[in-house]
């Protein structure tokens, strides 16, 4: 389901005296449908890079990343946003949304841009919601003034709504209770069991051990010459 | 001075040329403001300057000129018009609708039927009738050229939305052979049927320099829309002095008591009535003519 | 899939001096561009020449048409184009008071574009201006007030119910939220993202506000000295951006 051969990133700060900071090279791994792969590394290894790069938030500057039949370091902006829409998934730590839109409408979104009829969403965004205890009185408040730990379970109820054939998850236990963690963590297992490729960044060792079923550990791809 | 000094209908030939031209590309294209060189006239604007320029260059030795105001032959306007022709091109005048040849009007069409013989010329303030909501000449000219007239009919929503229905009561607009979109001066809605007419109907408007045309029996349709449709509605009431139950009325406050009453607003009209033997329900009590002259 | 929008080698000089130099690009149904520079970057003139507001020097702006497929709108007759940008296009102007008539009440502003397209109902053309109010979260009471009345916000929100009322499926939008409280710029920007995904709407939003592109358009274009210098995804642009001048661009947004 997703393939990435001989990728290479660099940054170029151009406002820095064209500083060129080569940060993979030459990385190359698979995931198949119904499996999980943890990225893993120290801080600063790229990890977050790969991840970004996989979703089409960073440029590669060479090399393939074929998600689907998508290679895309070399598709069109439309089709991927397509690929997002429909086969993609991404759920960051980081809550970026409109400001004043209600948490449910939030979650039922990705459901809307695949067509789902208003009911049908907001009634799994409503399941979802509930799974991860964040309670009703706050649905229909904008998520962007919940604590942390209820913006990161708002996050992953978005990220799961949809049943995206490949998700790419980004330290998705962090900030969690065990209660919360145990949720989405199950959830994880659910997706695997539905065919869902899954590339993750697991700093919980527990969590990792658990759901993923290989590990890549992207300090192999960082170059040595930096 | 003499009254030789004045050319013909105090205009000369090469500007009555002009003014007919104007005239005949306004008949030619039915509802079309053709401009024209207004020139400066012995009167001040807004007192029929259009009209007087277009009667000037319509009038023959042989022509017999009406002129009303508001439907009446003798107030300040029609009279002072009146004997300015009079003096400068010398043609026979009178009140009577039948016997003109060229009636110069302002703000009425009169009651009786016109025939082909005859021509009626208005007096225009306001030629345009998308000025209320476009205020560039620019942008009017090409709207009408392009005939995009969805503006007109946001008028008569805003009516419609204040007032429960189209509560233009007066240059109430009218499209022109399928065409164009025309102000028909301020006539009140009453007399725009009669704008479907035997006579050749010309408008004037001296300040804003335009003149155009409705050629006889030329198709004339008030706007409205399909739920509110056009209604020529006047008083309900007869006229107080010849009992007329379809004439346009003026309504005269007679005492500072609250006390009024309704009469015929074209003159002539009434006049024939009364001499005919007709009467209204004031006839008795006060039988002369009533003095639209303080009403102006 | 054909493209709604083919802008090939647009070019429009003002003068010696460059306007928008050389733009090219398409713009699929349902996709929303986002133009970004600073100003006399051309974005503005860029986004007037695609509108039909200003004649360009050179280029193509192929528009894919209801009726006959994809023409050139600068080759078509001003009646065309005229009627174009009162059906399938919309221009939300940066200051209301160039996109509405003040003297008219907000349902008659919502109303004109049915009028102009020859709607002649009353009563079909009020309820069509009460459900667009709706729509833009005006209450309907407020359907026989002029815009004057009204708050900014709710003036940007009542140009737009005036645009969408013909279900246009091209909307032009200059600085959308430019004069906004950040408050009411969230709430447009919301109503924005619904009635694009539910009328299936592409956009072209010229902004210089990096935080309105990154919530409402799909992929970026940004231009300076009349040029564009680098397109993409908008996350993409923005967090990784290529070009010197928009690393520069994106640094220099003072973080909250």
């Amino acid at each position: 389901m997703i393939t990435v051969e001989k990728l290479t990133k660099t940054f170029t700060l151009h406002n820095q005296e064209a500083a060129v900071i080569p940060v993979i090279e030459g990385a190359g791994f698979s995931v198949a449908p119904g499996e999980c792969v943890a990225l893993t590394g120290e801080s600063g290894a790229g990890k977050s890079t790969v991840m970004r790069i996989l979703y089409g938030n960073y440029l590669a500057q060479g090399g393939v990343v074929r998600i689907g039949d998508v290679d895309i370091t070399q598709a069109e902006p439309r089709e991927i946003l397509r690929l997002r829409r429909e086969t993609l998934g991404y759920v960051s730590q980081f809550l970026r949304v409109v400001p004043r839109v209600p948490t449910l409408d939030v979650v039922s979104e990705p459901l809307l841009n695949v067509g789902w009829s208003e009911a049908d969403a907001k009634a799994r965004a409503s399941d979802l919601l509930e799974r991860l205890r964040i309670p009703e009185r706050l649905w229909s408040l904008s998520p962007t003034t919940f604590s942390g730990g209820e913006q990161q379970r708002v996050n992953i109820a978005r990220g799961f709504a949809h049943r995206y054939p490949a998700l790419l998850l980004d330290e998705p236990t962090a900030s969690l209770d065990a209660t919360n963690r145990e949720t989405v963590l199950s959830l994880i297992e659910e997706a695997k069991a539905g065919g869902t490729a899954i590339v993750g960044i697991f700093h919980d060792l527990d969590a990792r051990s658990r759901v993923a079923d290989r590990e890549v550990d992207v300090s192999a791809f960082t170059p040595k010459a930096a | 001075m003499t009254d030789q000094a004045y050319n013909f209908a105090y205009l000369d030939e090469q500007t009555k040329r002009m003014i007919r031209r104007a005239i005949l590309k306004g008949v030619a294209v039915p509802g079309y403001q053709v401009p024209f060189a207004s020139r400066e006239m012995p009167m001040p604007y807004g007192w029929g300057t259009g009209g007087v320029q277009v009667s000037a260059a319509c009038l023959t030795p042989d022509d017999t000129l009406k002129v009303i105001d508001q439907g009446a032959d003798d107030t300040t306007n029609a009279v002072s018009i009146r004997k300015f022709f009079e003096k400068t091109a010398e043609v026979a005048v009178t009140e009577k609708t039948s016997e003109a040849s060229v009636i110069q009007t302002r703000h009425r069409i009169p009651e009786e039927p016109l025939t082909e013989d005859q021509i009626l010329v208005y007096q225009v303030p306001i030629p345009e009738p998308l000025r209320f909501l476009e205020p560039s000449e620019v942008e009017t000219r090409k709207m009408h050229s392009l005939e995009e007239y969805g503006l007109m009919y946001v008028k008569l929503y805003e009516d419609i939305s204040r007032h429960g229905e189209i509560a233009t009561a007066y240059a109430y607009p009218v499209k022109v052979e399928d065409r164009y979109v025309m102000d028909p001066s301020p006539i009140p809605k009453f007399d725009n049927p009669k704008m479907e007419s035997a006579a050749l109907q010309l408008f004037g408007a001296g300040r804003e320099q335009r003149i155009y045309a409705v050629p006889p029996y030329t198709k004339v349709v008030s706007l409205d829309f399909e739920d509110h449709p056009f209604d020529p509605s006047k008083a309900p009431h007869p006229c107080a002095l010849c009992g007329a139950e379809d004439s346009y009325l003026d309504e005269v406050i007679t005492d500072d008591r609250g006390g009024r009453m309704f009469v015929c607003s074209d003159t002539d009209f009434c006049a024939g009535r009364r001499a005919a033997g007709f009467t209204g329900e004031m006839t008795n009590t006060r039988p002369a003519p009533v003095d639209t002259e303080a009403m102006a | 899939m054909t493209p709604l929008l083919n802008v090939r080698d647009l070019t429009k000089a003002y003068g010696g001096r460059i306007g928008c130099a050389d733009v090219s690009f398409s713009l699929y149904p349902g996709e929303v561009l986002g133009i970004v520079g600073e100003s006399g970057s051309g974005k503005s003139t860029l986004l007037n020449c695609l509108a039909g507001h200003l004649p360009p020097d050179t280029g193509e702006v192929i528009f894919d048409t209801r009726a006959d497929g994809p023409r050139d709108v600068l080759q078509m007759s001003e009646p065309e184009r005229r009627m174009l940008g009162r059906t399938d296009w919309a221009f939300v102007h940066q200051n209301p008071r160039d996109g509405l008539r003040m003297r008219v009440s907000a349902g008659g502003n919502v109303g004109e574009r049915l009028m102009a397209v020859g709607a002649r109902h009353y009563g079909e053309i009020r309820e069509q201006a009460l459900d667009w109010l709706d729509r833009v979260e005006i209450a309907g009471e407020r359907v026989d007030d002029r815009p004057a009345a009204f708050s900014g916000g709710m003036q940007q929100r009542l140009q737009i119910a005036r645009n969408l009322v013909t279900g246009p499926r091209l909307i032009f939008m200059d600085e959308p939220t430019g004069g906004l409280d950040v408050s009411v710029q969230a709430r447009l920007l919301d109503l924005l993202r619904g009635l694009v995904r539910q009328m299936g709407l592409s956009a072209i939003v010229v902004t210089h506000d990096l935080a309105v592109v990154r919530l409402l358009a799909d992929r970026l274009m940004v231009m300076k000295d009349g040029h564009v210098i680098e397109t993409g995804l908008t996350d993409q642009v923005l967090d990784d951006p290529q070009a010197p001048y928009t690393q520069l661009l994106v640094s220099s947004v003072l973080q909250v």
